[in-house]
């Protein structure tokens, strides 16, 4: 007992840490990205022809240096956000709604119903993503929104494969079948006992999923079938600093870090939350 | 004096004041404090003690295998003398002396045959492979001395047995199988850890008997770790009890059960349910409990007559209840396979009796709890409750059926969803069947609740994980008791507890009874524990009540030669009895069966008013 209760006093200092860089590292990059209009009334668009390429800590001006066309990196950087971070998070939140419904009625009630949406996911799996994505796109059209609503229609299948599996382990315990002996009804069983028992793999799924999607929409964007190319976005900006890594790195690190410490406090945040909606606290890492 | 020198001299193995401990620093937990004991070449010496009491953990240590579970010997000495020569100090020998140690001259038989073994060697393999290793055998004259020793542990067909995989066997064959491998090399001393609990009891009786010849023929020193004073009895040449990582008391085991000496001994004797200790009484009746109280044992509770029964009317009927499983289907999904799990089976509850039913696994008595409970679709019969068909009902009167009829599972801890605080839990019956919609009136009355089955309102904002086992089942009696039901059905509900806990809550469930007018359908295969609580039995085999009448009638007149079978198989807690002389064989068979072979149907008949006896075909006398 004393050895239980030593392991969860260092883990509850642990967990606190995490919250507090979590906080700041995923809640200062929303805030920056949130007040962009007010930091940089231009977008991030002002080229400085005579500045190109200015490396980053040499002028007050452009802190962290310059791109090919003169334009300010920091300032791109935090525009660029905008872009990544809606899609990155929207995306992942429409999957997750979606998934996680499919999930919970495909592993509960099993039967026609779960081989329907199965074999329909796994269909789905089959199709090349690219092959998908130009599929839907062309006829959608592009934009922030279409990304958003492609990326749902192409990720929900992950966390319904992964929401399913647990409700089928989950469905054979015995606190549901003795929920079930009391006389609870299943739409209650699936909503107070199954689902705060799946939630801990889907939001680690979800935290690592947020990174996946700002760097696909980065490449959706490359080919073409995402948004403008002109407005900034981590992605973008990965992609067009490339070719320059060699003489000019800061145009693709400040965009790669910034999307590594946002990923980075979104799953600090994420295991704190997974920790928190669990009581016994013994979840391992 | 010089006579105990001499003992501790030719002892095969003598513990000095070992200690172990998990973690470190402050924070360490002390498992085993200080305990010493010998064990005597070719005897058998019991540790018992109830969970938590580190009597695995001082098992696990003296083969040094706490190195691996996260402990640490933090003292003491473990002295090993193999040959009666020079002492090994077990504590301080090197990996490589240890692993030549390890499964040569000390062994291990675990609790759970099936997760001791790896699924995917067969057994023959596995028995070869300690053989190999140790012994230095080639791969042919290893498998020879498999069978042999396959032989030896009584299983049948030991030629077909060395290819089989372990899932192939069933509980009792692989915890055979499991003694083979222990005794291939002959070692000096064997660890026996729980190796029969997992099981039913008339295997049990087999597995103990072998474990008995064996160690008389091969001169083997036992070291056996239990919870159940009545496998003490039958097994023990000295005890040691402990208590909290201590050892409190240690005797030759008639003095343990004679005159304990420790206060701890006293209490966990006489919470020991014992067969035959109700003898001649009518009613069942409840007893006080010793409970430890800060080191001395005081009893709890008084006795009373269990005279709630009221044999007016029925409040269950069951008439020709079956049920069945599809198993096993073809390609084109046609049936070949059913369980019969239950088969024909008819009895009446009455108002505030408690009817056990008892029997082995696979004898369908969960299935009869779970078809009661509407968690599994009956396939013939009628049941009647309160005199109303439960086929006939509506979809709201079985909802209804469900709030009157609750259902107390056996892993109090698995059944209570660790997501949610147990006032939440206790609550759940009363929100889903709309008793009470005031949330503060419901509040009030999760408090009333738990203060009924002896815990405190505060309790409600906890989790399950933070409770004892004991406490966890009185949350479950209180959630089953929320909705104020008429009967309850406790499945196998106090069957893993320990004894003194078991004990406690066994009164709780009688107490209830006499305040409620509960009625409870007690389905087991403690036959002591039956003993003690209930107005009637009906004992199962396979699917169908061979047995069924008052409990003086089962237990002072059993008829059936299954019953009877059943209750030579109990281990008595009491070292001066006499073993039984009747040699208990077979397995217990399947309930599977291909499509188109029905079981027979036993008729039975009324050898006593109340008293009903199948009629034994000549196949089941030869089975059972």
């Amino acid at each position: 007992m004393a050895a239980a209760q030593a392991m969860s006093s260092a883990r509850r200092h642990f967990r606190s840490l995490e919250l507090v860089l979590g906080v700041l590292l995923a809640g200062g990059m929303t805030l920056a990205v949130l007040f962009s209009g007010l930091l940089f009334p231009d977008g991030g668009e002002s080229m400085d022809l005579m500045a190109r390429l200015t490396p980053p800590f040499q002028s007050l001006a452009h802190p962290l240096g310059t791109d090919p066309l003169g334009r300010d990196v920091l300032a791109r950087v935090i525009v660029g956000g905008k872009i990544s971070l809606t899609v990155g998070v929207f995306s992942v939140l429409g999957a997750v709604t979606l998934g996680t419904f499919i999930g919970l009625v495909a592993g509960y009630y099993r039967g026609i119903t779960e081989i329907l949406l199965m074999r329909f996911a796994d269909i789905q799996l089959a199709l090349p993503f690219i092959l998908l994505a130009i599929m839907f796109l062309a006829i959608l059209g592009t934009g922030v929104d279409k990304i958003i609503f492609f990326m749902i229609v192409a990720q929900w299948v992950q966390y319904a494969r992964l929401v399913r599996g647990s409700v089928l382990s989950l469905r054979d315990r015995e606190f549901i079948l003795s929920a079930r002996a009391i006389g609870v009804g299943n739409g209650r069983i699936i909503l107070t006992h199954i689902l705060p028992n799946v939630l801990g793999p889907i939001i680690i799924l979800m935290t690592l999923q947020v990174a996946n999607n700002i760097l696909l929409e980065s490449s959706l964007t490359f080919l073409g079938l995402g948004v403008d190319p002109l407005i900034p976005s981590w992605g973008g900006m990965l992609a067009d600093g490339r070719t320059y890594l060699q003489t000019a790195w800061w145009v693709s690190v400040f965009p790669g870090l910034a999307i590594m410490f946002t990923v980075l406090g979104l799953n600090l945040l994420g295991d704190w939350l997974r920790d928190l909606l669990d009581p016994t606290g013994q979840t391992s890492k | 004096m010089s006579d105990k020198a001499n003992r501790q001299s030719e002892a095969l193995l003598s513990v000095r004041s070992l200690s172990v401990a998990f973690g470190t620093g402050d924070e360490a937990f002390k498992a085993v404090k200080d305990v010493s004991f010998d064990v005597q070449p070719g005897k058998t010496l019991a540790v018992v003690g109830e969970s938590g009491s580190g009597k695995s953990v001082t098992s696990l240590a003296i083969m040094r295998l706490t190195d691996y579970t996260g402990g640490r010997i933090t003292g003491g000495q473990v002295l090993f003398r193999p040959d009666g020569g020079e002492a090994i100090d077990l504590v301080k020998a090197s990996d490589a002396r240890l692993r030549e140690i390890r499964g040569n001259d000390i062994a291990m038989i675990f609790q759970e045959p099936m997760t001791s073994l790896n699924p995917v060697f067969t057994v023959g393999n596995q028995i070869a492979e300690t053989l190999i290793l140790h012994q230095g055998l080639n791969g042919r004259e290893a498998r020879l001395r498999a069978r042999d020793l396959l032989q030896k542990v009584r299983l049948p067909d030991a030629d077909r047995l060395l290819d089989r995989y372990p899932h192939q066997l069933s509980g009792g064959m692989r915890q055979r199988v499991m003694i083979a491998m222990a005794l291939a090399c002959n070692p000096k001393l064997l660890i026996a850890d729980e190796p029969t609990t997992a099981l039913d009891v008339t295997i049990q009786a087999q597995i103990l008997n072998i474990i008995r010849d064996l160690q008389a023929e091969m001169g083997t020193a036992v070291i056996f770790i239990t919870h159940d004073m009545g496998v003490v009895a039958e097994m023990a040449d000295d005890v040691v009890v402990m208590w909290k990582g201590e050892k409190v008391e240690q005797a030759p085991v008639r003095d343990v059960f004679a005159a304990p000496q420790h206060p701890y001994t006293r209490a966990l004797l006489s919470a020991v349910p014992r067969l035959g200790a109700f003898t001649g009484q009518p009613l069942p009746k409840r007893t006080p409990v010793m409970v430890m109280d800060g080191g001395v044992a005081k009893p709890v509770g008084g006795t009373h007559e269990q005279d709630t029964a009221d044999y007016t009317k029925p409040i269950l009927q069951v008439e020709k209840l079956t049920t069945r499983f599809d198993v096993g289907k073809t390609f084109f999904g046609r049936v070949t396979h059913r369980v019969h799990a239950v088969e024909e089976v008819s009895f009446d509850i009455y108002p505030g009796e408690t009817l056990a039913l008892v029997g082995e696994s696979g004898s369908g008595k969960s299935t009869i709890g779970r078809t009661l409970q509407q968690l599994v679709e009956p396939t013939g019969g009628t049941v009647r409750f309160d005199g109303r068909d439960m086929e006939a009902m509506s979809q709201a009167e079985r909802r209804r059926l469900r709030q009157e009829i609750q259902y107390i599972f056996q892993d109090p801890f698995a059944s209570l969803d660790p997501r949610h605080t147990v006032g939440y839990s206790i609550a759940e019956p009363i929100i889903v069947h709309g008793l009470i919609k005031d949330s503060k009136e419901r509040t009030r009355r999760v408090h009333e609740l738990l203060e009924q089955v002896g815990l405190q309102p505060q309790h409600a904002k906890r989790y399950p994980h933070e409770f004892s086992g004991g406490q966890r089942q009185r949350i479950c009696i209180a959630r089953a008791l929320a909705s104020n039901p008429k009967l309850v059905i406790a499945d196998e509900s106090v069957s893993a507890l320990d004894v003194s806990i078991q004990a406690q809550i066994i009164n709780l469930l009688m107490e209830l009874q006499e305040k409620r007018r509960l009625s409870y359908l007690f389905i087991t295969h403690d036959m002591a524990v039956v003993e003690k609580i209930s107005h009637r039995v009906a004992v199962m085999y396979l699917g169908q009540i061979v047995e069924l009448g008052s409990r003086r009638a089962i237990f002072e007149n059993p008829q059936h030669s299954y019953t009877r079978k059943l209750l030579a198989a109990v281990p008595i807690a009491d070292p001066q009895r006499e073993r039984a002389k009747v040699r208990i064989e077979g397995e217990i068979p399947s309930p599977v069966r291909p499509v188109g072979q029905e079981p027979a149907i036993h008729r039975m008949r009324e050898v006593a008013p109340g008293h009903w006896v199948a009629i034994e075909a000549d196949s089941l006398r030869g089975a059972a």
